[in-house]
């Protein structure tokens, strides 16, 4: 009966994922995310997890994945141009690759007990009691970091996707974004000597650049 | 006090003088400096008549005095103090340096007076002193290499006195250089003896000597050699000579003391301090002798053919140490440093006279514009020839005494030794001529017009002064000579001084006549007493013999110079061109230095331009510093294409090394 | 089931995971693959708790999911911060961080 169980629910959880990866329509990945996590929550139970499935539930489909659906709604679904050639193909490659050697090390190789059944069962093994023990005596430090790394990702994710000042046109917003410079001063490629790169089209040449590039701007590699 | 403490006073007054000097150089009024400087020799000649008796004092045997004030290293065998040596040979050379300097500097005070650089002349003049009486005191080879060098040093300083005249600049360079090679040529030899003998001390050298090396052993005689290689550099003779004419671009009184009495004779103080080896390897001081010889007959042929007035007169010394190269080579030690003493006296003597007729020709050095200065410089006229007489050796002046004598012990020593007592004769004839061709032409015949404008009074001035030998106009300020021009007649100093050396030169040959005394000799004695050379001398009969030869071969030159240059005037231009190959040969002084330029400085001219060229631009600059650079360069521009900015690249390359290193535990856990 | 089974599982889930995160251009399925391969670690560490018997493994899956809770808010938040801005939504034009 658990073979059973466990095939359906394995067999949910890789669809859900292959729909992820394969699916053009984001929000479509977002719901297939949703189908995954909720065959992982009954593979959890087949492992006696049973608060960690209810959390899968209830934090990751109920409140992650609604944060991911509201997301999509407001960026849309646009249709994606499907990727370069090079990184179609290996991509895939890459992953089957990885898989294998997953599973060969896994599978292969001397941790023993992994065809065995498992430990003998304790009662109350996986329940909410258990797991608050634990959280409150042996983990009490990641569980308090965690609550803060909880904090600290809100007050995050708020300053990121705040607006400025009251509701600014997006004109000035623009200027203060792009003050007429072009994007690639300051970075990685002017450092190393690239210097004709995308102009933002709307930017005249000014004298304020020069003034930044002069000093940094010496390509390195030429002769003395 | 003993003697060798009067031997370090005798090295602290002259540097204690150029301190003066030198540091008040911005106070000192006037010609004090020269006053100073003047004294503090002076106070030098003194202690070292003290350090004379009070040597003399002792019995003969411990008359050989070292004193060490500091050791600077006494490991690894080495043994170097600041140590100085009184023995009689020093006592003798530090009297003679002292005291011509005293009177060259006497004669300095108002010679020098309008040149702006009157302080900066005194300050080298006795840092020069100070360093010749190093080198003679000196009593390891370490400080003889220092006074060398330092003596080197003074030499360059003041040939290149007036320094903005170029040529004065570049006969300083050349100075130096063929100095340079001389002390190359002094360090190597010490070092040669130095690895056998494990002492920088010169008695314990000379009396390890004999038990460490064999007769004519190969590493003693290259050592020997190599001194040779110095001494001549430093006493100018054949091959390493083309300096000592150049250096006459610096001021009268400093060819008087540096390129006439004191520093060119270091070469044969050096060969006498070193006769324990130089008898060792005869080889060696065979070699010495020969050259000695050479110089002193090309010298002299040159002599007869320039008519710059101090280029006679410097080839003359170039002559004369031959003599006594010749001399302490073949081991006539007394004799040869008996000439050193005369020598130095009518050659200084000979010098000054010479400052003061260019004096009075107001800076023009030509003898073919001189002529008739007899009565108006009558003074200078007496000492030119007293000095003349005294340098061809006529009876009774002391030239005749010194330079006869060598010549007598050669022929003595006999075997190869005559041929070359043969050419000394030779040499003197030649002697005769050219002192005296200077003489006539220069005082006798009518008068030119610096001459005829002096009997009435009136010094003649340059209004444009010019380089005596290229003609180039230039000024008075400071580098260049003073505007002003002395003679001796109108300046005491100058007087006084000439005439102490005048009376030296006549009456000095009194201190060593065959046969009546030889004070000399007797004096030197402890120094040369292991020597089996200077043991041997020749009878009275024939040093006699060789004396009288010597003294009617020098009135025979005399006699012709006077004929050619005074009865018939003439005969010197008929014979110039009848001889006309040989006297391009004299004239441009045996093409020494066109071989040299050939021989040496162009190939080192190429030598550096392919330096230049090919090692540094190409090899080092392009290849080695550039193409360094364009390797790391070209490597970083790879490299910097694997940041390509795409965010899934950079996870493929996370995946990619998380799978290898997946792969490695794999594997190394024996899967 | 044996165990080995749920690892073969969590690891297929990690490699399908893998290939999305390359293969994808949107931000925002990527975000999404992220997750799958979260997930996948998961799976694993459950199982291995399964397996020893001890809950240390729910507890750092417990964690595991805090920490993607975090990650998924902040990486959205720029997401949105990237639409506002009106910057193309597409990770291969996002490439200011070259050379």
């Amino acid at each position: 009966m658990s073979a059973v169980l466990f095939f359906i629910a394995a067999i949910g959880a890789i669809t859900g994922a292959i729909g992820v990866v394969m699916l053009r329509n984001q929000f479509y990945s977002v719901l297939a995310l949703v189908c995954h996590l909720v065959s992982l929550a009954a593979l959890f139970l087949l492992l006696r997890a049973e608060f960690v499935a209810a959390a899968q539930v209830i934090v990751y489909a109920g409140a992650v994945m609604v944060l991911y659906v509201f997301v999509a709604a407001y960026i849309g679904g646009n249709e994606e141009v499907p990727t370069r050639s090079g990184l179609r193909v290996l991509g895939p490659l890459l992953a089957l690759a990885l898989a294998i050697e997953l599973c060969v090390a896994m599978l292969g190789t001397a941790l023993k007990g992994i065809s065995g059944k498992g430990a003998p069962y304790l009662p109350g093994f996986g329940t909410p009691q258990h797991i608050g023990r634990l959280f409150l005596t042996k983990y009490l430090l990641p569980f308090e970091l965690a609550s803060l790394l909880l904090l600290v990702a809100a007050v995050g994710a708020i300053v990121l996707a705040r607006r400025r000042r009251g509701l600014e046109p997006d004109e000035e917003l623009e200027a203060r974004y792009h003050p007429r410079m072009p994007t690639w001063i300051g970075s990685m490629a002017e450092a190393g000597g690239i210097t004709h790169y995308d102009e933002p089209p709307a930017a005249p040449a000014e004298t304020e650049t020069d003034t930044e590039s002069t000093p940094e701007g010496a390509p390195i590699g030429s002769q003395n | 006090m003993t003697a060798t403490t009067f031997g370090w006073l005798v090295l602290l007054c002259p540097l204690v003088g150029m301190m003066i000097i030198a540091l008040g150089h911005k106070v000192l009024p006037g010609t004090v400096p020269g006053w100073i400087a003047t004294a503090a020799i002076a106070l030098s000649f003194g202690c070292a008549i003290v350090m004379l008796v009070a040597l003399l004092g002792r019995t003969p045997g411990h008359r050989q005095l070292t004193s060490s004030l500091w050791d600077y290293a006494s490991s690894v065998g080495v043994d170097a103090k600041l140590q100085i040596l009184v023995d009689p040979l020093s006592v003798f050379m530090v009297l003679v340096v002292s005291g011509v300097s005293t009177l060259i500097h006497l004669y300095s005070i108002s010679y020098m007076k309008s040149d702006r650089g009157y302080t900066r002349y005194f300050a080298y003049l006795n840092y020069f002193v100070f360093s010749m009486l190093l080198l003679v005191l000196a009593g390891n080879f370490v400080l003889l290499i220092v006074g060398w060098a330092f003596v080197g040093a003074a030499s360059y300083m003041l040939i290149s006195f007036w320094y903005r005249r170029t040529t004065a600049t570049r006969a300083g360079i050349k100075a130096f250089v063929i100095n340079v090679v001389g002390d190359v040529g002094l360090v190597l030899g010490t070092f040669f003896i130095f690895t056998h003998t494990g002492t920088l001390d010169l008695l314990h050298t000379f009396a390890a000597a004999p038990h460490v090396f064999h007769r004519d052993s190969t590493d003693l005689v290259v050592g020997c050699l190599l001194l040779l290689v110095g001494a001549f550099a430093k006493s100018a003779q054949v091959p390493l000579h083309t300096w000592l004419p150049d250096a006459m671009e610096g001021p009268t009184p400093v060819s008087s003391l540096i390129h006439a009495a004191t520093m060119v004779t270091a070469g044969v103080y050096l060969i006498a301090r070193m006769h324990p080896l130089f008898e060792l390897a005869p080889t060696a001081a065979d070699v010495g002798a020969v050259g000695g010889c050479l110089t002193l007959l090309i010298a002299g042929t040159i002599g007869l053919a320039v008519t710059d007035l101090k280029r006679v007169i410097a080839y003359s010394t170039m002559s004369q140490i031959g003599y006594m190269i010749m001399g302490v080579s073949a081991g006539a030690y007394s004799a040869a440093l008996f000439h050193l003493m005369t020598h130095a006296f009518f050659k200084a003597l000979l010098f000054m006279a010479a400052g003061s007729l260019i004096g009075a020709m107001a800076g023009s050095q030509s003898l073919d514009r001189m002529s008739g200065f007899r009565r108006a410089l009558p003074f200078t006229f007496a000492c030119f020839v007293v000095g003349g007489l005294a340098l061809s050796g006529v009876p009774p002046f002391s030239g005749f005494f010194s330079k006869d004598e060598i010549l007598a012990y050669l022929n003595h020593r006999g075997g190869g030794f005559e041929i070359m007592g043969i050419a000394g004769y030779v040499g003197a004839l030649l002697t005769g001529l050219y002192t005296f061709r200077m003489i006539f032409r220069a005082f006798l015949g009518d008068p030119c017009p610096e001459a005829k404008a002096l009997e009435e009074g009136h010094i003649a001035h340059a209004d444009h002064p010019v380089n005596p030998l290229t003609g180039e106009p230039e000024d008075t300020d400071v580098g260049f000579p003073g505007p002003e021009h002395r003679i001796a007649e109108r300046e005491w100093p100058m007087k006084a001084a000439m005439g102490m050396l005048a009376l030296l030169a006549v009456v000095g040959g009194a201190l060593q006549i065959p046969g009546v005394d030889d004070a000399i000799t007797r004096f030197l004695d402890p120094t040369f007493a292991g020597s089996r050379l200077a043991a041997s001398e020749p009878s009275t009969t024939a040093a006699w013999v060789g004396l009288v030869i010597g003294a009617a071969i020098a009135v025979a030159g005399i006699a012709i110079a006077y004929r050619v240059w005074v009865l018939a005037p003439g005969t010197a231009a008929v014979v110039r061109q009848r001889l006309a190959p040989l006297y391009q040969l004299f004239v441009n002084k045996w093409y020494f230095d066109e071989l040299i330029d050939y021989a040496i400085v162009r190939p080192v001219q190429w030598l550096g331009q392919m330096g230049e060229t090919v090692l540094d631009r190409t090899l080092v600059s392009e290849v080695i510093t550039g193409g360094t650079v364009s390797v790391v360069g070209a490597v970083s521009a790879a490299v910097r294409r694997a940041q390509t900015g795409f965010l899934r690249y950079y996870v493929a390359l996370m995946l990619l090394g998380i799978s290898g290193v997946v792969i490695y535990f794999l594997v190394s856990a024996g899967g | 089931m044996a165990i080995g089974w749920y690892l073969v599982v969590s690891a297929m889930i990690f490699a399908i995971g893998a290939a999305g995160v390359l293969v994808r251009r949107s931000p925002l399925v990527i975000l999404l693959c992220l997750e799958l391969m979260l997930n996948a670690a998961n799976l694993a560490l459950v199982a291995f708790s399964r397996m020893w018997g001890s809950e240390d493994g729910q507890v750092f899956a417990l964690i595991v999911m805090v920490v993607a809770a975090c990650e998924v808010t902040v990486g959205l938040g720029l997401l949105v911060a990237m639409y506002r801005r009106r910057l193309p939504i597409d990770v291969d034009d996002l490439r200011e961080l070259q050379g």
